[in-house]
Parts: C-alpha cells; structure tokens; sequence
C-alpha cells in the first residue's frame, strides 16, 4: 500500500545553506560528466577528405547547348567592348 | 603556309580589325583602364567561371572601384544581350566567361572549376565541362 504521507514531507521546510547546496550541485554535474563525454564522442562526424576534386557546380540549370547556342554571340560581344574585357 | 606569309596574314587581321574597330567604336574610350590592365598583368585579378572579374589577392580600394565599375558595365552589357538572345543573363555571363578564361594570356589569372585560381599557363586552361 502506498504511503499516505505528502512527498518529501521528510524533508525541512526551510531551505538548506547555499553553500551546500551549490557544492550537491556542481558534484552531481561532475559525475555525469564521463557520460557527456562518451555521448560526444559517439556523436562524432568523422570527415574525410574526398579523393576527387571539389568541383562547384556553378549554376547547374545551366544547360551546355544553352552556352553553345550563345558562344558565337558572346564572342562578338567581348571583341567590342575591349574596355571591360 | 610558310612563316612570312603567316605573319603577313596575321597582321593583314590585325589591321582589320583595328580599322573595324576604330569604325564601330562609339567613342575612343575602347582600351582597358590602366590600372586594371597592370592589376590584371600582376595577376591581383582574374577571370572568373561567372563572366565576371574577381581579386584574386585583396585589392587596393582603387583598384577595387575599377573593377567593380567593370562588372557592373559587364553585367549591363549580359543582359542585354542576353534578352537579344532569348537566355538568362546568367548564362549569357557564364557563356562569356567560358570564351573569357580560354583568352587569357599565360601569366593572368583564372578560376578553374574547382573555384581555385590558376594562372594561365601555355597549355588549354582547365574550363567548365560545359564550355564550347
């Protein structure tokens, strides 16, 4: 059968000096610590260089025959304007 | 072809175009601007994949006005044309960029596709897959 007595009623109505207090705090921080640790390093992302080289896909919509279809043009374009070619 | 006859005809081109160009050219503002000619020569600017300029090392704020205001004219010029040509002015851009970074000479920088600057060597320069 349960207890019929209110929870913690054990316990002191006032609270307990700072001090201690702080301390049970910081020792309980401290022993879960290691577990931390070991969930950190599970969590590791290992991160391996690709052999192949990077290669940006600059505007993959970008369509070859799009740039085909406009390398004649885009020539004449760049041969008259030498100023800012 | 022997090597006289090559360079006459060369020269013939070359004056051909310099009469085409005196001819079509609205104004006598038709040369590089100096500073961007010498940055250029030193390799503190490139060719990009994009079509645009970019700084290869941190530029000057002199030069960094050059260059910008030569982009900006660049992108005007983009597209424009590009809406002649019925095509985004991203394409146009990188279209120009592809022919742009094949006429470099060896010693000025370019953007080869991984983004990393190279300089233009003898050989072909390393382009997007996609360039004509």
């Amino acid at each position: 059968m349960r207890n019929p007595e209110l929870t913690r009623s054990a316990n002191p109505a006032t609270k307990r000096a700072m001090g201690k207090d702080g301390f049970q705090f910081w020792l309980r921080h401290l022993r879960v610590l290691p577990l931390m640790g070991g969930l950190a390093l599970a969590g590791c992302i290992s991160v391996k260089a690709p052999d192949k080289p990077i290669v940006i896909e600059l505007n993959i919509n970008i369509k070859q025959e799009v740039v085909y279809r406009l390398a004649q043009d885009a020539n004449n374009t760049i041969e008259s304007n030498p100023d800012i070619f | 072809m022997t090597k006289v006859s090559m360079r006459k005809t060369l020269s013939t081109l070359a004056a051909t175009g310099l009469l085409l160009g005196a001819a079509g050219s609205p104004g006598f503002a038709q040369s590089r601007d100096p500073a961007y000619a010498a940055a250029r020569a030193a390799g503190q600017v490139g060719e990009k994949m994009d079509g645009y300029l970019g700084y290869v090392t941190p530029p000057a704020p002199a030069l960094r006005a050059v260059v910008e205001d030569i982009n900006i004219k660049r992108k005007a010029v983009y597209a424009e044309k590009a809406q002649a040509n019925k095509a985004t002015v991203e394409e146009y851009a990188l279209t120009s960029g592809c022919l742009l970074i094949a006429q470099t000479k060896p010693g000025e920088k370019y953007q080869a596709p991984d983004g990393s600057w190279q300089t233009r060597g003898a050989g072909a320069p390393m382009r997007d897959s996609r360039c004509p």
